[in-house]
């Protein structure tokens, strides 16, 4: 029994890791049905930042995490949303997802070829100690994860009922045109969706990184989950996105430890495609309308 | 949520009979006879290259007619062509079978697979069809991964021999170009005679609109399904092919990633087209290849010509191509 | 200033005519640049950039000038191959690389047909089995380093069982093959055999199926980053059995990633930077001057490929692309020669490589060598 409680407290350590990926990516899908396949890139690249301005420019640690977040809210929150979603939203879903998958392939290969492809160590804000739940040794890194994941949840939550900015940005999302009869700035607000995509996803990398090591690839697997995550917890939903990065994570742990290593990808797939032919619109997702 | 009918823009087959239906025949046979004859005095090299081309493009005109015909957003169709090469690679390295059967077999088996897999595509839409079709591609590639025994796993499945014709074997570069072009040609004949059948045309105002057809007597299901496996049996024949071309196979090419690259390759090339398979093919298997003279940083300039191209061109280059056509028909008509 | 210009222009014409009248010898290589390669691949390129940039400046192999050109992989076997064609197409004198064994399964037929050697990093056992005359492995194959293990962990570490962790790629795969044969061979038992993904981030879930395993030692046979990854799951866990690996878990780049966790671990070394050995550590310290990061095992082969190259070509005394593979079949190349070569090395009929190695433990950081093992050959 101890044993299985340890499988299923790391799967939500990692869990929330997916989650907090997957948060941003609802975000932006509802605001701008934007799929963005570069996501796990986004979670990787801030951390790289910061180690470049490190390098380049020899400032310490935390003016470099502010130049580096900085840096990237303004290129992927603002820049990314001018470039590329502006021009291409109105021609569907599909083309703009595929750009997604280029700007992937530059900011991987950029992080490469213009840092490094090796592993690099990132500091961590917290301590490296371990604190024992259960008989379970679990990183203070991994604590302050979980913590983060539910307070950026609440955060949302609190902004998107209780301001007036987020109750106007709720209203761009559910109906922009109805909105905009309203007075309500749409595009603003579909504005925010990003800049805060970018920041959570600059949050994210700071946390991960110094447990998952600054790495040019760690954006395919991140992104891979995270897109795994916000698909289960009903892609419309920020809290399902939180739902969903934790299930996956339970399932990957349960499946390396009582199925098969070599197949531990496999089982929380399977079951996920089970959960989604029963429950098509997702664990707390709502039905989506079609149009005819 | 309109994205099943946004991503389809017009002209896989053509919507006025007669004088273009000759056009797009009179290009398939154009084209099979100008690369039957382009590589000559290329080297291997860029023989390869164009036969690897030719290749996608079979995969490319599969996910094509899932994509740009029934609208169903496919993330299995790197699975397929790893099915299709498997099983040719296996049947003709390991059990000696010639490659003709093995072919016909690689067709059908990823036409039967199509179906099972296509049929959670009448349940769930959109982005769920793409999770349960990633699902799929994953578990394949980690069955060609994990069962050695069978598959050579990570080590891959080496010596996969090329096809022979009239005796002899079609080792050189050139003659297993030749052999493709001919297999490529008659391919994509059979999508341009399909799309101009009572099938087609059902397929066509499926596109259009799924409802109306479905009111007005279209079994949208069947041809939702049988639209997924045919592109699923293309996928499985690109495979069928692609295992001579490298003569070796390993579980890479047929991740999930290169499901997604595909679907880039249909986008990039012109969803729904007919020709926008080997133009999007050109995209992603020649131009990165073109690129390698630029050094090191070939796959970013790569990855920035496709991003820009999306931005100026959303409905691919052919849809450009298209548009631009049109504005000159319009102020010609206009001016005369 | 237009006159300036057009005299700085001529100038450099005048500067650049000798150089390019002289002949070159060109050399490609194909490696993984990027996918799931991309580390290993960067480090043999670095290695092979390091290594030409030296004979370059001490005038090349017999006087002329090494033409290096680098070829992506995006490490798929399609690729691969049409980069290999490439190479041999544009006359390479050798084919470098690849250094996965995916990629060298899908090219080592091409370099055979043309009768070109070829030079990769790949460790898996079958690549030198298939009675291919032209492939020249770098470093030492699996099935030369397993059997050292395997005796190490019944006589030293008086094991009788082992939980193998190993990542699932054919470098892992390969290894755990072999390790798992040579564990029966010595009587321990494998209690855990754990596999996992290359890239895989977190390693809590295997490091509990390891400790509930209870074994005697660990033996964990992962990639760099992996391998950081791993051993700070598995001291987080509390694992506290000894921790066991082949050269690149007592590598710089895991110790430095991985911090005090990657103290106390031990294991087979073939190549290292930290070898007591002067020319390895004279490279050690060229790479990382030049690259402003330690090399791994990867960055040494593909040093060591390029300057077998130059002994060949030497030893044959013409630049004669078949000659080289014939050279180098069965010849050794000792350091008194050849200094570029780091290490006495002999090369097998089948392309396989013998040399001494190392047995090293993690100390404080560092790696230190416990004893040199001789070569397996007489």
């Amino acid at each position: 029994m101890s044993e299985f409680l340890a499988y299923l407290i790391v799967g939500i350590a990692t869990g929330s890791i997916y989650a907090l990926a997957a948060i941003g990516f609802t975000l932006v899908w509802q605001t701008s049905q934007t799929i963005n396949f570069a996501q796990g890139e986004f979670v990787m690249l801030p951390a790289i930042l910061v180690l470049l301005a490190v390098k380049l420019l020899g400032v310490p640690i935390p003016v470099a995490v502010l130049i580096g977040a900085a840096a990237f809210v303004l290129i992927f929150g603002v820049g990314f949303k001018r470039a590329i979603v502006d021009p291409m939203l109105p021609h569907g879903v599909l083309p703009l997802a595929i750009a997604t998958m280029s700007l992937a392939i530059i900011m991987k290969e950029g992080a490469k070829d213009g840092f490094s492809a090796e592993a690099q160590s990132f500091p961590s804000p917290f301590a490296a100690d371990t604190v024992s739940i259960l008989g379970t040794a679990v990183s203070v890194q991994f604590i302050m994860i979980i913590v983060v994941a539910f307070a950026s949840i609440a955060a949302l939550q609190w902004f998107v009922t209780r301001t007036r900015t987020g109750r106007q940005m709720q209203a761009a999302a559910q109906n922009p045109n109805v909105a905009r009869i309203l007075g309500i700035p749409v595009e603003r607000m579909v504005m925010l969706t990003f800049i805060i995509n970018a920041a959570l996803a600059a949050l994210a990398s700071f946390l991960i990184s110094p447990i998952y090591l600054a790495k040019f690839s760690n954006g395919e697997t991140i992104g891979l989950f995270a897109f795994i995550a916000a698909i289960v917890g009903g892609f419309n939903q920020v809290r399902g996105a939180l739902l969903g990065g934790i299930l996956v994570g339970i399932f990957d742990s349960l499946a390396a430890a009582y199925v098969s290593t070599s197949y531990r990808l496999a089982v929380p797939l399977a079951l996920l495609v089970l959960i989604i032919l029963l429950k098509p619109e997702g664990l707390i997702g709502r039905k989506e309308e079609r149009h005819v | 949520m309109t994205a099943e009918t946004d991503t389809a823009p017009a002209a896989l087959a053509v919507r006025r009979p007669g004088g273009r239906i000759d056009a797009a025949l009179v290009t398939i046979l154009a084209g099979a006879l100008i690369l039957w004859f382009a590589p000559v005095g290329m080297g291997r090299y860029g023989t390869y290259v164009l036969t690897l081309w030719l290749v996608m493009a079979i995969a490319v005109m599969g996910l094509n007619l899932t994509l740009g015909v029934a609208g169903l957003k496919s993330l299995a169709q790197a699975a397929f062509m790893g099915i299709g090469a498997y099983a040719t690679g296996l049947l003709t390295a390991k059990m000696g079978l010639s490659w003709y059967p093995a072919f016909a077999i690689s067709a059908v088996a990823t036409f039967a697979v199509g179906l099972v897999v296509g049929f959670p595509a009448l349940r769930v839409k959109a982005h769920y069809l793409a999770f349960v079709t990633l699902a799929f591609t994953s578990l394949v590639w980690l069955f060609l991964r994990n069962e050695q025994w069978l598959t050579g796993g990570t080590f891959g499945l080496p010596n996969i021999p090329r096809p022979t014709l009239l005796g002899t074997r079609l080792d050189d570069a050139l003659s297993f170009h030749r052999f493709v072009v001919v297999v490529t040609a008659a391919l994509t004949l059979m999508i341009w005679w399909l799309m101009r059948s009572p099938w087609g045309r059902a397929f066509l105002a499926l596109r259009e609109n799924p409802v109306r057809a479905a009111s007005l007597g279209v079994d949208v299901r069947a041809y939702t399904l049988l639209a997924f496996a045919i592109g699923s049996a293309y996928g499985g024949m690109a495979g069928a092919l692609y295992a001579p071309l490298v003569e070796f196979i390993d579980p890479s090419p047929f991740a999930i990633s290169a499901s997604f690259f595909l679907l880039l390759m249909v986008v990039a090339g012109g969803s729904g087209y007919l020709f926008g398979p080997f133009i999007g093919a050109l995209l992603g298997v020649v131009l990165p290849e073109w690129l390698r003279f630029t050094g090191g940083l070939y796959l970013i300039i790569f990855a920035a010509i496709v991003l820009l191209l999306l931005i100026v061109c959303p409905k691919g280059v052919l849809g450009l191509a298209e548009q631009a056509l049109g504005a000159v028909v319009r102020r010609f008509r206009r001016t005369s | 200033m237009r006159n300036w210009i057009i005299g700085s222009a001529l100038a450099a014409l005048a500067l650049a005519s000798p150089v390019a009248a002289q002949e070159k010898v060109k050399l490609i290589n194909v490696s993984e640049l990027s996918g799931a390669g991309a580390t290993a691949g960067t480090n043999w390129k670095n290695g092979i950039d390091l290594a030409v940039a030296e004979i370059n400046a001490k005038g090349g192999i017999m006087g002329r000038q090494i033409e290096i050109v680098h070829y992506d992989t995006q490490t798929n076997p399609a690729n691969t191959r049409a980069a290999v064609q490439r190479a041999i197409d544009e006359g390479t004198y050798a084919v470098l690389g690849p250094v996965f064994s995916g990629p060298i399964g899908a090219s080592m037929q091409i370099a055979q047909r043309a009768e070109i050697a070829q030079f990769v990093g790949g460790e898996a056992a079958n690549l030198t089995q298939q009675g291919n005359p032209y492939i020249f492995r770098t470093s030492l194959s699996q099935t030369a380093a397993m059997p050292k293990l395997a005796k190490a962990l019944a006589t030293d570490v008086k094991a009788k069982s082992v939980a193998v962790v190993w990542v699932n790629n054919d470098f892992g795969k390969g290894g755990r093959d072999a390790i798992n044969a040579e564990l029966a061979k010595v009587g321990i038992k494998v209690v855990a055999d754990v596999s996992t993904e290359q890239g895989q981030a977190d390693f809590a879930a295997d490091a509990i199926k390891i400790k509930n395993a209870n074994p005697d030692a660990v033996f964990a046979y992962l990639n760099e980053e992996e391998s950081a990854r791993f051993l700070r799951a598995a001291r987080q866990q509390g694992i506290d059995k000894p921790i066991w690996g082949e050269t690149t878990l007592l590598g710089a780049k895991v110790i430095e990633l991985a911090g005090d966790a990657a103290n106390g671990v031990k294991g087979h070394v073939g190549l290292s930077v930290d070898a007591p050995m002067n020319p390895l550590r004279d490279f050690g310290r060229k790479f990382r001057e030049r690259f402003n990061y330690p090399s791994d095992h990867n960055g040494i082969k593909g040093y060591n490929a390029v300057y077998m190259i130059k002994w060949a070509t030497e030893k044959q005394k013409k630049f004669d692309k078949k000659g080289v593979a014939d050279t180098l079949r069965g010849a050794t190349i000792k350091v008194s020669e050849e200094p570029g070569i780091l290490m006495d090395t002999t090369i097998l009929k089948n392309g396989d490589i013998d040399r001494e190695s190392f047995l090293a433990e993690v100390k404080a950081g560092k790696q230190e060598i416990v004893a040199v093992l001789p070569p397996v050959g007489p």
